[in-house]
């Protein structure tokens, strides 16, 4: 394959891991809750599918369904962090910036002992070709497009269908841009909130799965996956709250991160090695100007759900 | 309740109101349960956890000591405690300003990592060509210079275009590691990126090393009590953060208020800069703020933002820190165990805070109670 191409391909295999941490917390920032969590929560997801994959990794088990326990430990552990969010925010009413970053401390902790504890030969390298079927075994890059990449690809599309296109969307929109009101209506605000957070913290986790399983397929990727986790909440801003916009978004931020170690590989472009930084750097940068530039222009599509942050009492006034 | 003309429909089996004052016994009271659960859920986990105590679970007593220990055991260990919690405490007060006047400043983690490079970056350029004490100065003016710049940055475009500060300031924290790891590159050509103790910029000591530190801080505390509480600046924050409306009618320009109450924020925290770079490590890495941004927003938020509240709950975040630093080390397990154990103590005491702020009514449990929680 054309070097090029392969860069691409391999961007956008990265990008998955970001389609979902935003996707997820998309959905959450919907329903008016600003998950500073889903860091924590895509390690958590991670570690709980490699934890499930470490007790059946070595059985006999159809290939088929090993992906799929993988895939339902890993919703179970990133749902239970979605669970303690959305109760402590919606239930209890607490400061969700606090809740979200004590519950990011305590899923990055929590993923790092976990993963200690397993065996990398039976919960990565048995398992790694199923979870990279149908293209396992080439040689190019394309033996990243396994099952999770392309199901990030289906959910980020269906998240904006039922979103923007059907009744539940548009419910769950209304919660999030004025709670008060969706509860005269007689929407169910409580429901409505705690489904968005956890279905979005169970996609968010995925993205951690992945990440680990697939993409990296290494036994020390658990340790960065808190980094992507908060490049997929500025991903949100830059998507405009848009999760099928996540999969360009996603496309352009894997390119960024990877553009340095690609551009330092090939021979005929000469960069400094202070250039990846900035590189790097370049994501954020972009992103705050999207922000920027939303905020003048002021179209009320592009803005942040109205309630983004704030707790909702029934009988406040 | 106003159901009023339907006997028909039953009252809810719990109905919540807001309590308009709670004792400070009571509160205290609550959030002490609150951590005494918390800490039996982490023996729990720890019991799950730790393999040396499922071989030996009469060790669960050790266990809960070692949290003590990790601070006290030691003269060191009680300055390193002291002296820790004296930096968390000023990354906190200077988030305080801004969270009164409800805006969420989560760039303190970025406005603390500019304050330390730009003092190195002074260090590390002027460091032995003037004299040190100039050189100290040029570091703190520096220092509060960088954080001023990080925090009032995302204030301008608030006051001007009311961009959603949280995010904002968030992403300033990625910026800012980046332009850390970008001159350590520059610094550092051989490629280590790892910028050793630098010889010059050192705060003079006093008795020790930390008590400076924790001079400063203290008299920040009360400085910083005073100017939120006692003055003309510390009152318009107030109105600001209580209703933009009313702060308008009254004739407070809150655009002002804004970028000036920032301009202290970032500065302050560019002071935890300083004090990080210039009294404790000498250098600077992409993680000399260690997530106490982030840490500083949860201290302020449990101190109610009151600055004398705040060193009791600075102090406390950092006993449960070192102590389950101190577990991970006497028990041979992984060094993120601490963040665990934290995590679930923090989760007790915010939900805690709810028991704090609201009342909760059982079906039939009387009509005066329910009258008596009515809203202000």
């Amino acid at each position: 394959m054309n070097s090029w191409i392969n860069f691409l391909v391999d961007s956008l295999a990265f990008g998955a891991v970001f389609m979902y941490g935003s996707t997820g917390e998309i959905l959450t920032e919907k329903a008016g809750h600003l998950n500073l969590g889903i860091p924590g929560i895509m390690c958590m997801g991670g570690a709980g599918g490699c934890l499930v994959l470490n007790m059946i990794g070595g059985s006999s088990l159809p290939p088929f369904l090993i992906v799929i326990l993988g895939i339902l430990g890993s919703l179970a552990f990133s749902v239970l962090g979605g669970l303690i969010y959305s109760f402590l925010t919606v239930t209890f009413r607490a400061n969700q910036n606090v809740t979200g970053l004590t519950l990011t401390t305590f899923g990055v902790g929590l993923s790092k002992v976990i993963m200690t504890k397993l065996d990398t030969v039976v919960y990565l390298v048995r398992t790694r070709d199923y979870f990279r079927w149908p293209f396992a075994g080439r040689q190019d890059s394309l033996q990243l497009w396994g099952v999770l990449f392309f199901l990030a690809i289906i959910v980020a599309i269906a998240s904006s269908w039922v979103l923007f296109r059907t009744k539940t969307g548009l419910h769950l929109r209304a919660v999030g841009e004025n709670p008060a009101t969706a509860d005269a209506v007689g929407i169910n605000v409580t429901r409505y909130k705690y489904a968005a957070t956890c279905i979005g913290s169970g996609i968010a986790g995925l993205g951690g799965f992945y990440y680990i399983i697939d993409y990296m397929a290494s036994q020390e990727a658990y340790l960065s996956v808190e980094a992507w986790g908060w490049l997929s909440i500025a991903l949100v801003i830059f998507a405009l709250w848009r999760p099928h916009m996540t999969i360009i978004g996603s496309t352009v931020f894997g390119i960024l991160f990877s553009l340095g170690s690609f551009i330092t590989n090939s021979s005929w472009i000469k960069v400094t090695m202070a250039t990846i930084p900035l590189l790097k750097m370049l994501p954020y940068v972009v992103t705050i100007l999207v922000l920027i530039v939303s905020s003048i222009r002021n179209k009320r599509e592009n803005q942040p759900p109205a309630s983004l942050g704030l707790s909702y009492f029934r009988e406040e006034r | 309740m106003n159901g009023t003309g339907r006997k028909d429909r039953r009252e809810p089996l719990i109905h919540l109101s807001k309590r308009d004052i709670i004792s400070p016994w009571k509160a205290w009271g609550i959030r002490g349960i609150a951590m005494f659960l918390g800490l039996v859920v982490c023996g729990i986990a720890a019991f799950l956890l730790i393999e040396k105590l499922q071989q030996n679970p009469g060790k669960i007593g050790d266990f809960y000591y070692t949290f003590i220990r990790g601070s006290f055991s030691t003269s060191r260990k009680l300055w390193k405690f002291l002296k820790n919690t004296a930096i968390l405490l000023c990354i906190s007060l200077a988030l305080t300003p801004a969270f009164r006047m409800r805006f969420w400043n989560t760039g303190g983690e970025g406005q603390t990592l500019v304050g330390v490079l730009a003092s190195i970056a002074v260090a590390f350029y002027f460091g032995g060509k003037i004299p040190e004490w100039l050189l100290l100065i040029l570091m703190l003016a520096a220092a509060l210079m960088a954080g001023a710049v990080w925090g009032v940055i995302p204030a301008l475009f608030k006051a001007k275009w009311g961009t959603n500060e949280t995010l904002f300031t968030l992403m300033m924290n990625y910026v800012a590691t980046y332009l850390v790891s970008y001159f350590l590159v520059v610094w550092v050509p051989n490629g280590s990126s790892s910028l050793g103790k630098l010889k010059f910029g050192k705060l003079p000591q006093i008795y020790n090393e930390h008590l400076l530190i924790i001079l400063i801080v203290l008299l920040l505390t009360g400085g910083l009590f005073v100017y939120l509480n006692y003055t003309k600046h510390g009152y318009e924050i107030s109105v600001v953060g209580e209703s933009v409306r009313t702060a308008k009618y009254i004739g407070i320009n809150e655009r002002k208020v804004i970028i000036r109450t920032m301009i202290l924020s970032g500065a302050l925290c560019g002071l935890a800069g300083y004090l990080i770079a210039a009294g404790a490590d000498q250098t600077v890495t992409t993680n000399s703020a260690g997530g106490q941004g982030f840490t500083g927003i949860l201290v302020a938020w449990l101190g109610k933002f009151n600055p004398l509240m705040m060193i009791l709950t600075s102090a406390l975040i950092q006993l449960l820190n070192q102590g389950a630093g101190q577990i991970s080390q006497d028990f041979s397990v992984n060094n993120s165990l601490p963040n665990v154990i934290v995590g679930i103590v923090l989760f007790f005491i915010i939900g805690s805070e709810f028991f704090i702020h609201y009342e909760i009514h059982f079906r039939g449990s009387g009509e005066k109670k329910a009258k008596g929680g009515r809203l202000k």
